[in-house]
């Protein structure tokens, strides 16, 4: 009751919260980047690989996409010091999400591996091409036409999940807003800063993802 | 580690224990499916409201759409705090249970009123029309006409959601919610193995999301062959 809002206070304190969204674009594009990794290794075992090989990977996919992030960073953090694994916060958030988008990425990828036809592939060998240039003219434009939406969608909602290395001390724009938050005591005011600046950054990814999609793949994808 | 983990074992999976842990584990599946249907039922509102026509209701559709562009894009985390400190300077005294549970709809109501949106649209343009053209109104062209050929699209992604938010509830424990998570890190500091705890609450969301991933991916392979005959 009584409470007047005063951003005022706050204003000091945009430069670092800026920051700290710069590092969570970093987290976000490391983590993506693993991810990438381990999804193609995983969607090529599942797709190529043996009985066994596949199973693995579908064991390791539908562990980790039915159990929540957190609790598997809080598994990593707390849980494997006791059998003489130490990390600190920040590698354990970053492993905890790579594991996590791998998984994630490993279905996306394995999509757009089905998705090229064997007839598309009958087709090029007939014209006589190489495999490199099947590679470069066939396989490649078709999977990057098919995962470029659903893989920068995945970005997106990764850098959303960065917000979860604030629990784990992480400084990145949540970890600073609680930082400022514990300082000013204007708890609404810096949380609606933080939020608006999660919309402006997502809202610019977004953007910056829908026009490279539309010029370089040809992808059907919306802006916003 | 192995040693420890034999050790506790007998002590971690007590009667009370386990009564904690089921009772965490409802509290985690009340939240989601709660939240879930309000936003559901909201979300419909709003895909709805972005739908309409008529130029009175202007201001109404881009609050909806700010609405959803809002929220679908601020992390779970933020929304939880924003409403929190939001009730708590409002001197309003909620449980943080109920706390969780508007974050929860608030989001939920945002992406579903999305999922619904896309679902109307997949309804070929002609079936408006021809429902305008029959003087339906908007309930009725809803009800008799675009929903019976849009549930089918609209469904499938709902529960997929329904289930993804199972697991996004687990950043409740933040503010003392006591859910699987809280649950865990109640029972680590009481000093049980964190391997164990944690490996624990790990199998539990398993178990409560891989039956419902099972019943997706069944539901949307009946409803796609129905579609096509």
């Amino acid at each position: 009751m009584g409470y007047s809002v005063n951003f005022g206070q706050i204003v000091e304190y945009i430069p670092y919260l800026l920051g700290g969204a710069w590092f969570s674009l970093q987290i976000a594009f490391l983590a993506f980047c693993g991810g990438m990794v381990i999804g193609l290794v995983g969607a090529m075992a599942k797709t190529f690989g043996g009985p066994v090989l596949s199973r693995v990977t579908h064991g390791y996919v539908v562990f980790v996409t039915n159990t929540p992030q957190l609790v598997q960073i809080y598994f990593l953090y707390f849980a494997l010091p006791e059998a003489g694994i130490v990390m600190n916060s920040y590698q354990a958030v970053l492993l905890g999400m790579t594991v996590n988008a791998g998984a994630y990425l490993t279905e996306i990828q394995r999509a757009g591996f089905t998705s090229v036809r064997q007839t598309e592939m009958e087709a090029a060998e007939t014209l006589g091409m190489s495999l490199l240039q099947q590679v470069r003219y066939v396989i490649l434009p078709h999977i990057a036409r098919v995962l470029f939406p659903p893989l920068s969608n995945h970005y997106i909602l990764m850098t959303l999940g960065t917000s979860m290395a604030a629990i784990f001390g992480v400084e990145e724009l949540t970890g600073r807003a609680f930082n400022v938050n514990a300082e000013t005591f204007r708890s609404i005011e810096v949380f609606s800063v933080t939020a608006g600046m999660y919309v402006v950054v997502t809202l610019v990814a977004s953007i910056i993802l829908g026009i490279a999609g539309r010029w370089l793949f040809r992808a059907k994808m919306r802006f916003v | 580690m192995w040693q420890r983990l034999i050790e506790e074992a007998p002590a971690f999976f007590g009667y009370y224990n386990l009564i904690f842990l089921a009772e965490a584990a409802f509290a985690t599946f009340a939240l989601s499916a709660v939240g879930c249907i309000l936003g559901f039922a909201l979300g419909f509102l709003l895909a709805v409201t972005r739908r309409t026509l008529a130029w009175e209701l202007v201001p109404l559709r881009a609050v909806a759409f700010l609405f959803t562009e809002f929220f679908r894009r601020v992390p779970f985390l933020v929304t939880l705090m924003l409403v929190f400190f939001f009730f708590q300077t409002g001197g309003v005294d909620l449980s943080v249970f109920t706390v969780a549970l508007i974050s929860v709809v608030l989001i939920a109501t945002a992406f579903i009123a999305e999922i619904i949106r896309a679902g109307l649209e997949s309804v070929h343009h002609n079936q408006w029309d021809a429902a305008a053209a029959l003087n339906f109104s908007l309930w009725q062209t809803l009800w008799h006409v675009v929903m019976p050929q849009a549930w089918k699209i609209i469904l499938p992604p709902a529960f997929s959601f329904f289930i993804l938010f199972i697991k996004d509830t687990a950043l409740a424990s933040q503010i003392g919610v006591l859910e699987l998570t809280y649950a865990a890190k109640v029972l680590n500091n009481k000093g049980f193995s964190a391997a164990l705890v944690f490996g624990s609450v790990l199998i539990l969301y398993f178990a409560l999301s891989y039956p419902l991933t099972r019943l997706g991916v069944w539901m949307e392979a009946r409803l796609a062959t129905r579609r096509h005959r």
